[in-house]
């Protein structure tokens, strides 16, 4: 059953890293891959680390793999995404007039693929 | 800055000294890189974090045609002729990218757009547009990231992970530097973290402050309310997560610190709000200035994002989203950004320098990019490579081409390259399709007006 959840993409070391070697390899996609996941939530739907998910946004929908985060490290219902063309998917095109989409708060359902 | 470059050759070894990475908006100028120049390679970049390294230690000029045009292999001069042909027929085309290049290709550019009276963006626009936005309405209160080394007591990151997109912005700026006034480094500082989830930044934080999503605005008034002695209801808690005796010690903090900053990032201008939480925060930066010294200044990314926004505001006189269509420049974000005019399937041609919109862009604007004949210039084979008509290879800054490059607080940083390079400069490229594109649209002009005197005549 599908949960709806907010999505933060951002920045990570692994991502930036990958980047430099190339966006076409193993190290970028995998960051770029992968969401975490409140471990709390991720009991509650019987997910564990690893586990595909579909991600599905207003705009669009993107399948990647999960990792667990600790609640203190990350509420739950929020999911962390390192930026990439998984992200570009969910994003919707209003800028608000300002340019900028909305690309930090996205509203998705969260459902196991397993 | 500092000395000179020192290079010394030993069996073809050189040393390179206070090179600049240009990775991210620290632009650290104190790199020291040793470089086999058989090998065209750098095998140690002293005093590089993990990302510096990871630029350096994996440059490698990767054997690739000078140009592709619609992915086959062609000269230069080939390439030249297909872009600029895509340019000078083009009724709206957009250029965009520019912040990882150096300011005088970025300088070329705006010439370029000038001339085809097309659209100028950078990736400003996804990054702190809003806060670019935000500036020209309540203004702002700033300083070099060097004075805040020396100075600041009191260090406030909100909305942004500095440990892994900046690494060296705690030890070189703002936590673990060792300051004029700040002699005693952390201990001389009192360091806070906003932010919606517990990120790497945390650990070196004294006080950690999560917020609720989407409730930094909310925060960032109350606090201007607390600022200015105003009654807060303690609800307030319930909208933004944050206790208002948590709040209030924040700002008893602030007003009492010898010098203090706020630091934000795109937690802030990418989310809900975006230039009203930017132009909350730089607001309460100003507030706070009746109190102590307090200044407010955005992280950028990519290493030069600033110079984009400096070269195109001392061009046209606005930082992006400009367009020249009417033969002078108008500003207007929404209407001349680029994921919107690309999204929106406005944009005819597109010219993209150094970025990778193909990989980041909403997918409608992606989609529309994949319709209409662009042009890329990257070191590197990128999305937007892929699915361009024109794709060159170009040198990679910093390191094959020197130029100057701004640092986020707006400082210009000399680059200090150590390898040649086979590809020219984006600055080349550039300035050869400028030479080409003019010569068509002259001689358009020369056919048009003949044709005239040929009608009148008739």
């Amino acid at each position: 059953m599908a949960e709806t959840m907010i999505l933060i993409p951002g920045r990570t070391t692994k991502q930036g890293v990958g980047l430099l070697e190339s966006k076409f390899k193993k190290q970028y996609r995998d960051a770029t891959t992968t969401v975490e996941i409140n471990v709390e939530d991720m009991a509650r739907l019987g997910l564990k680390d690893g586990c595909k998910v579909k991600l599905r946004s207003a705009n669009g929908v993107t399948t990647v793999k999960c990792t667990g985060r600790k609640t203190e490290d990350l509420p739950p219902g929020v999911l962390f995404i390192a930026y990439g063309p998984p992200t570009s998917k969910l994003m919707g095109t209003d800028t608000g007039a300002s340019g900028m989409p909305l690309s930090k708060h996205l509203e998705v359902e969260l459902e196991s693929v397993n | 800055m500092g000395a000179a470059t020192k290079a010394k050759s030993e069996a073809n070894i050189k040393t390179v000294e206070n090179a600049t990475c240009t990775f991210c908006g620290c632009l650290c100028d104190d790199m020291v890189l040793t470089v086999d120049m058989d090998a065209k390679k750098i095998t140690k970049a002293k005093n590089a974090c993990v990302l510096g390294k990871a630029l350096f230690l994996s440059h490698e000029e990767e054997d690739r045609p000078f140009a592709l045009i619609d992915g086959k292999p062609a000269t230069l001069k080939e390439g030249v002729e297909e872009a600029a042909q895509i340019l000078a027929n083009a009724r709206f085309p957009m250029f965009y990218g520019m912040s990882d290049t150096t300011c005088e290709a970025q300088r070329q550019n705006v010439a370029l757009v000038d001339m085809v009276g097309g659209t100028i963006d950078s990736t400003t626009s996804v990054c702190h547009g809003p806060t670019g936005m935000a500036l020209q309405g309540v203004g702002e209160s700033t300083a070099t990231l060097g004075e805040i080394k020396n100075r600041a007591d009191l260090v406030i990151y909100w909305g942004g992970n500095p440990a892994e997109s900046l690494p060296r912005h705690f030890a070189r700026y703002a936590v673990t530097a060792k300051g004029m006034y700040t002699p005693n480094r952390k201990k001389d500082r009192t360091i806070v973290n906003v932010d919606v989830r517990r990120t790497k930044s945390v650990p070196v934080a004294d006080i950690f402050i999560q917020v609720k999503i989407g409730a930094d605005f909310e925060l960032l008034w109350a606090l201007r309310a607390l600022v200015k002695g105003r009654h807060v209801d303690p609800n307030i808690e319930k909208r933004t997560g944050v206790s208002l005796e948590t709040m209030k010690d924040l700002v008893e903090r602030m007003k009492n610190c010898r010098y203090g900053v706020l630091f934000f990032g795109m937690g802030l201008s990418m989310t809900r709000g975006r230039h009203f939480n930017s132009a909350a925060i730089l607001s309460l930066a100003s507030d706070l200035n009746e109190y102590t010294h307090f200044i407010a200044t955005p992280m950028r990314g990519h290493g030069n994002v600033a110079g984009a926004d400096i070269v195109v505001s001392w061009q046209t006189g606005y930082p992006f989203g400009v367009n020249f269509s009417r033969g002078y420049p108008k500003f207007n974000p929404g209407e001349f950004t680029a994921t919107d005019m690309f999204a929106r399937g406005d944009a005819d041609a597109g010219l993209i320098l150094a970025s990778d919109p193909g990989s980041n862009f909403t997918q409608a604007a992606i989609d529309h990019m994949k319709k209409i004949p662009m042009i890329v210039l990257d070191p590197k084979l990128t999305h937007t490579a892929k699915l361009a008509r024109v794709a060159f290879t170009t040198s990679h800054y910093g390191i094959n081409t020197g130029g100057t490059a701004y640092r986020s607080d707006g400082v210009p940083i000399e680059l200090r390259p150590c390898l040649d390079s086979k590809y020219p400069s984006d600055e080349e490229v550039i300035r050869a399709i400028y030479k080409r594109v003019e010569q068509l649209l002259k001689t358009r002009k020369k056919t048009k007006g003949a044709n005239n005197k040929r009608r009148k005549a008739a």
